[in-house]
């Protein structure tokens, strides 16, 4: 009896050492096999992150539309971006509300100050100060909306790279609105079609409960047509449209030409809309 | 047998009772069946037969949604030379026009409420602020 006592003890001993004592072995030959695998290599990845500032990434894959705005022209005419902007609210039935708070807002125009917010605008020149930047949703390679949406109505097209939406499937939580950084979606407070001034008959409207917000004119792409706001200030450059990931694209020569800047970069969402100011 | 007094009126009110639905149609209408209008412009066909359509347009339209929306196919379908771009807008509302005639004379009769009509616009409705350009 006292034997089998003995043998007990000595056994639990041994495993009460040993079972405090195993994980801390498996951490430290675990984190070595870590730090030498994973977490070195993208790392290295960041590194010749040099070309374009903050949008320096790894290699590009598959489609990815973006937009470079010239605020040069816009400042010359800023009739051009009324006509976008009316263009784009006849092409998607965006109701125009008489109260600012029930705004439904694709394409709109705000100060440099509210649109770069992590510039300074100190001294800033007169055309800065004076002219109404063009905004819409940025598309961004990393869209914050994505995640925050429970229900996966917006989500980004593998095939394009626009973050899209499926008014089917929103349940109007408005996750995504507090997660989107730049303002660029819009709820629907009330019924949207007593504001609607004019129909397009192949486009639908949106129901009360529901998120909106540029779509990059999805359903024209598909027709091959350009985007409302790139086709209304057609010719003059103001708006350029195309694949960023592209090297031949017309958006992309832009960009090798023009010092350009993002809104918000600083926030790793990797906008996909560019401004020449 | 005891109480066949009651017990055999009984059954029969209850056989009665239970197979209500079955004589009481028998003896009244129960209501007409909805005749949906064809299309006013007259086409006569469609991407596939009556039958399919009648048993199944719901499930295409969820298909045709998911592959717009979701999937980026907008690829336009052509069946017997007629082109057919996927939507409810875009195709199904092109020949039957008239919503109020074709869609809801079932919808009503079923006592579905579909909400498609929450966001797609009727060519009725979306002829009455029509744009211009």
């Amino acid at each position: 009896m006292d034997k089998q006592r003995r043998k007990f003890l000595k056994i639990a001993g041994a495993s009460v050492i040993a079972g405090i004592g195993a994980p801390a072995i498996i951490k430290l030959s675990g984190t070595s096999a870590h730090a030498s695998g994973g977490r070195v290599v993208p790392a290295a990845g960041h590194a010749p992150a040099v070309a374009h500032g903050a949008h320096g990434e790894e290699a590009p894959k598959g489609v990815r539309l973006g937009m470079v705005i010239d605020m040069r022209k816009f400042a010359d005419k800023p009739e051009l971006l009324d006509g976008a902007i009316s263009a784009c609210i006849d092409a998607h039935n965006i109701p125009q509300y008489p109260d600012k708070k029930n705004e439904i807002k694709w394409l709109w125009k705000a100060p440099f100050e509210s649109v770069f917010t992590d510039q300074s605008a100190y001294h800033s020149s007169k055309r800065i100060t004076e002219t109404d930047f063009a905004v819409l949703c940025n598309h961004c390679d990393d869209p914050p909306c994505v995640r925050a949406c429970p229900t996966q109505a917006t989500f980004k097209s593998p095939t394009t790279g626009i973050v899209a939406m499926d008014f089917h499937r929103c349940i109007g939580c408005r996750f995504c609105m507090a997660a989107c950084p730049y303002g660029a979606r819009s709820f629907n407070w009330q019924d949207p079609r007593p504001y609607i001034k004019k129909y397009n008959k192949n486009f639908p409207s949106r129901m009360k409960g529901v998120v909106e917000k540029c779509n990059f004119c999805a359903e024209r792409l598909a027709l091959g047509q350009e985007p409302a706001c790139v086709e209304s200030c057609k010719g003059t450059g103001a708006i350029t449209f195309g694949d960023l990931n592209d090297a031949k694209s017309e958006v992309r020569a832009i960009l090798d030409k023009e010092f350009t800047i993002q809104r918000k970069p600083t926030l790793g969402t990797k906008p996909s809309v560019f401004y020449i100011v | 047998m005891y109480n066949k007094g009651t017990i055999i009126p009984g059954l029969m009110l209850f056989v009665l009772f239970v197979t209500f639905p079955i004589w009481f149609n028998v003896f009244t209408t129960a209501g007409e069946l909805p005749k949906p209008e064809s299309p006013p412009g007259g086409e006569k066909h469609c991407i596939a037969s009556a039958e399919y359509m009648r048993a199944n347009h719901m499930q295409l339209l969820n298909e045709w949604r998911d592959n717009v929306l979701r999937d980026g196919n907008r690829e336009i379908l052509e069946i017997d030379g007629v082109k057919y771009p996927k939507g409810l807008q875009l195709a199904c509302l092109k020949c039957h026009s008239r919503k109020e005639k074709f869609c809801d004379s079932c919808h009503t009769y079923a006592a579905v409420q579909p909400y498609c009509w929450d966001c797609h616009l009727t060519p009725k409705e979306a002829g009455s602020k029509e744009a211009t350009h």
